[in-house]
């Protein structure tokens, strides 16, 4: 499989420097899971985010801080981890998404917009938001603009738009400059995962991610 | 020394260094890395907003994981200032969410048992060579590239091009793409 429309430079530096809201790393990490290429391109971006790393100032330890670390280590308590479940079932949704549909797309929890057309929305942290689309094969979404960028990678499938034509592992980046009419390809029923940050601009999302964010 | 050129010699160093805690559970070599690593992570985080006692724990935790993961690191796969980066990234992440952030579906990387030395030594000249690569930047550049590690930009900025010249890792993502290439299962259509 050649995924043709892949993520874009700031998409991939974002994701590799951790500065994304919750619902575009979901894509992004679906994304990297059917893109080879992309994923390879990760690992440069990564490589990048080392090399900042090593150059920044650095700020010093407390006093105690390798002893504390040993002391840590050697009582054998592992440090807790955020729950994940991580099914090893290869299906329609990568991984990172199963984890949080809790299966693959029998589990999806859908929702009717007419038409045939239906969602399910994600739960995600910050104000970005992500959601499972179903279109019917051969049927049309609504006409559409974006406030902010919207991000949709195609699951199963395929749509067309006055863009381009889109298949499995594809994303399509659109912001407020495209209003699009996304219609789903005739052979079988099109899944897409798709997040916004409208209508928050992008630059607004981040200093939000530097706040201790539990819960929303 | 010239700073640049003992960054350079150490590169290597570091590898072996983690492949002597993980091999040896050496704790001399540990505490080099510690010594090294720790506070460049801490400042990383205090740049990108964290608390100094935040900074801190991440910092620490970071480091307990070096130790505990130690058999994922993988010289042919990423350097050692890569690897720890990414693990105090997702450190700083899963402090300021619920839950784990999504990682891509782990992907086997090929039959064989053993990464090639090779592999491991072309990717840490590419390595060294980004960082030259990105010391030669303008100023303005290089400003922009390390705000956007510490998520500290503008919607314009961000925008922007950066000029990364990541060419000069080229003949790594290629290794990379042979080596997914030769093993990744066809998803179900």
């Amino acid at each position: 499989m050649t995924v043709k429309h892949l993520l874009n430079e700031q998409l991939l530096m974002g994701y590799a420097a951790g500065i994304l809201p919750e619902a575009f790393d979901l894509v992004v990490a679906s994304h990297l899971s059917l893109s080879d290429e992309s994923r390879a391109m990760l690992g440069s971006y990564e490589a990048v985010g080392g090399v900042v790393m090593e150059e920044t100032e650095s700020v010093e330890m407390t006093a105690d801080a390798l002893g504390s670390v040993m002391a840590r280590i050697k009582s054998g308590k592992a440090i807790p981890q955020k729950p994940t479940l991580r099914p090893t079932k290869p299906g329609v949704l990568p991984e990172p998404l199963q984890d949080y549909v809790g299966g693959d797309v029998e589990k999806i929890k859908w929702r009717s917009l007419g038409g045939g057309v239906k969602q399910a929305i994600l739960p995600t942290s910050g104000k970005a938001q992500a959601r499972l689309l179903l279109i019917p094969a051969g049927a049309a979404v609504p006409d559409h603009g974006h406030r902010g960028t919207e991000l949709t990678l195609v699951l199963q499938g395929s749509f067309s738009d006055k863009v381009d034509h889109f298949t499995r592992g594809d994303i399509e980046i659109a912001n407020e400059d495209l209003n699009h009419q996304p219609i789903a390809g005739p052979e079988e029923d099109c899944i897409c995962l798709a997040a916004t940050d409208a209508p928050l601009r992008f630059n607004s999302l981040i200093p939000r991610l530097l706040q201790p964010i539990f819960r929303i | 020394m010239d700073p640049t050129e003992q960054k350079r010699s150490q590169g290597d160093d570091w590898n072996a260094h983690i492949l002597r805690v993980r091999n040896h559970r050496d704790e001399a070599a540990f505490a080099a890395l510690f010594g090294h690593f720790a506070p460049r992570i801490k400042g990383f985080l205090i740049k990108s907003g964290a608390s100094g006692t935040m900074a801190e724990e991440c910092a620490q935790e970071t480091m307990i994981t070096l130790w505990h993961k130690a058999h994922l690191f993988d010289p042919s796969r990423a350097s050692a200032a890569t690897w720890i980066f990414t693990i105090a990234r997702n450190k700083k992440i899963d402090a300021f969410r619920r839950a784990a952030r999504p990682e891509p579906e782990d992907l086997p990387w090929g039959p064989e048992p053993a990464p090639e030395a090779a592999d491991a030594l072309a990717l840490s000249q590419e390595t060294e060579h980004l960082a030259s690569a990105l010391n030669a930047l303008p100023e303005k550049q290089r400003e922009i590239v390390k705000r956007a590690y510490y998520g500290d930009l503008t919607h314009s900025e961000l925008a922007e091009e950066t000029g990364l010249p990541l060419g000069t890792i080229k003949s790594r993502i290629r290794l990379a793409l042979d080596r997914l290439r030769q093993t990744l299962n066809e998803p179900v259509k």
